[in-house]
């Protein structure tokens, strides 16, 4: 005798995934929630202008604010020319072999590196044996080669969606592949590689391994004036707010990781809002 | 779209500028490459040094208490383990089931909605995470659980299950859609209900790209440094079973990120702290490239079917 018939199965089985995504998304909206509503009695206009004062218990984040702000600047410095470069050799000239599938496990394995490996490597190579110091340009240096693989493989995607017709109506009229590639294919395939840059900064700005090593100042009460200098960035602030100064008041730490919150939700917001109107006003 | 045709002029020669330009395309291609060997070679640059001055013995051993020169490194990579394990056990179900859901059951409008919150997720900065579990997250387990302390292996298997889900699901949700819909046509044609065409046909179907959205998750949490370190309570105790999941533990990312800062650069500890990378880098490599062979093989046998 069968417990439950096929249709009644199908119905449990649909309500316990129904069930299930919304427990999935339930923490998400409530984090975000969360820290709005305990976020916001700090900000005002002091908390996002001034400097620390007090042991950083009273005042301003400035300094962390520029400092990732300054980061993810540099960080798109050195990851958007290599990985716009990349996906462009991938998906216009790399030839279907091993050579190319050895790039592609490379782009794989660079995505999957924890990102405190990355701070070592960081603290290794450019701090020390290239000399640059605890500064801007290790960090943005650190943080652009973890970014790659998303600004890659997001704009390879978006160049190969540009279809093969565009490519051969340019190069039959004469123009060069280059002349393709930058007149025709790069402009149509913006949209989706814009998206992807500013995702893949996005990680970079919220992240705290690999600046932990590289950058990020305990506390610095000016702001930097030179890619050689140290900053205090966003996600090490509230690190250390929250776990490394006793009696912080609750309100500042809470008040950080809103200010840290909407700089990152914002981006996202962005890309993919870029994406969607992108998407709707394809013409191909 | 061609507005600008005088620079043909102003460029004497176009050929030479091809050539150059397709060079350096060619060298951003192979920059992949060349960062993950560089990052290899410093990690064994620093951290082989590591097997020189500690034994290997006395590095297996499980005592990790680096100002007594103990670095027994077991207590660390079990407690990455645990961690590992228990979060594997939240995004497994959690990460498969929203896939499935999003791609086979949600209507439309569901689908649009929830796919870029699910997004948000992986944005999340994980220190905020980290943020939070410290305050609200362990306080309440340790009332729930009436525990001496809520810094736990299980307050660190939940948030990082909520770090890989976003993973998981991505990569599970690209493989059903994947699924060519003749597929389950063909099944629903023959009598099958929508439920049993998604257990007996679809998922199957998408079971490769499934597995590997699970790797990718799990590499996702073996790697998370700030979360862990917030959360865990960071004791370097070697965990011996589930049970354990109650108890403070350390994990190997949240150990170099807690002493890399206070070592001294060239110390024996420093160099410890390098060998640990090289196990996380290791562990990394091995779960990623077992990711991708698992894409590449399913890809090979679907052309020998299609051809």
């Amino acid at each position: 005798m069968k417990l439950f018939n096929r249709q009644q199965k199908q119905q449990i089985g649909k309500s316990i995934l129904t069930l299930m995504t919304f427990f999935t998304v339930l923490p998400i909206v409530a984090t975000v929630i969360y820290i709005l509503i305990l976020g916001l009695p700090a900000i005002n206009l002091e908390f996002i202008t001034a400097f620390p004062r007090e042991g950083m218990r009273e005042g301003g984040i400035l300094p962390a604010i520029i400092g990732t702000f300054y980061l993810t600047l540099g960080t798109a410095f050195f990851a958007v020319p290599l990985g716009i470069g990349s996906a462009i050799y991938l998906s216009e000239y790399a030839p279907d072999n091993k050579a190319t599938q050895l790039i592609r496990i490379a782009i794989i394995n660079l995505a999957g590196i924890p990102s405190v490996v990355y701070g070592l490597f960081g603290l290794g190579l450019f701090v020390l044996f290239l000399q640059f110091g605890t500064s801007i340009l290790a960090g943005s240096l650190t943080l652009s080669i973890m970014t790659l693989p998303v600004v890659i493989s997001t704009a390879e995607e978006a160049i190969r969606a540009v279809p093969q017709a565009f490519r051969t109506v340019s190069i039959s009229l004469g123009a060069t592949k280059w002349q393709t590639i930058r007149r025709i294919v790069l402009p149509q395939a913006l949209p989706g590689i814009l998206t992807g840059v500013i995702l893949g900064l996005e990680r970079a700005a919220g992240e705290t391994a690999p600046i932990l090593f590289t950058v990020a100042a305990f506390f610095l009460p000016r702001l930097p004036n030179s890619p050689l200098d140290a900053t205090m960035a966003l996600p090490y602030h509230l690190f250390v707010i929250s776990t490394q100064v006793p009696g912080m008041p609750i309100k500042i730490q809470y008040g950080t990781a809103l200010v840290l919150l909407v700089f990152v939700l914002s981006m996202n917001l962005i890309a993919t809002t870029i994406r969607s109107r992108a998407r709707a006003r394809r013409q191909w | 779209m061609i507005s600008n045709q005088s620079s043909q002029s102003k460029n004497p020669n176009p050929i030479k500028q091809e050539f150059l330009i397709t060079a350096l395309i060619k060298a951003a291609g192979y920059s992949a490459i060349v960062f993950v060997g560089m990052i290899f070679l410093f990690l064994m640059l620093e951290g082989l040094p590591a097997l020189k001055q500690v034994d290997l013995s006395s590095l297996l051993s499980s005592r990790w208490y680096p100002i007594e020169d103990y670095y027994g490194i077991l207590p660390l990579i079990g407690g990455s383990l645990i961690i590992t394990i228990g979060a594997t056990l939240i995004a497994l179900p959690f990460g498969v089931g929203t896939a499935i859901y999003l791609s086979e059951i949600a209507p439309r409008w569901v689908r649009e909605l929830l796919k870029p919150l699910v997004e948000i997720l992986g944005g999340l900065p994980s220190v905020v995470l980290g943020f939070l579990g410290m305050l609200v997250l362990s306080p309440y387990l340790r009332t729930l659980l009436d525990l001496p302390t809520g810094l736990t292996a299980l307050a660190g298997s939940i948030l990082l299950g909520g770090i890989a889900i976003p993973t998981v699901v991505s990569v599970a949700e690209d493989a059903l859609d994947a699924v060519p819909k003749s597929y389950r046509d063909a099944s629903l044609a023959i009598g099958a209900t929508e439920w049993q065409t998604i257990w007996r046909v679809t998922l199957p179907a998408a079971r490769s790209g499934v597995l590997t959205a699970i790797m990718l998750g799990i590499g996702r949490a073996i790697g998370e440094t700030m979360t862990v370190m917030m959360v865990t309570g960071n004791a370097p105790i070697l965990p011996t079973g589930l049970k354990d999941l109650l108890s403070p533990v350390r994990t190997m990312t949240a150990t170099i990120a807690a002493e890399m800062g206070e070592v001294a650069n060239g110390s024996t500890h420093y160099h410890v702290l390098f060998l640990i990378g090289i196990v996380l880098f290791l562990i990394s490599l091995t779960v990623n490239i077992t990711a991708s062979a698992v894409v590449f093989r399913q890809r090979k046998s679907q052309e020998r079917i299609l051809s």
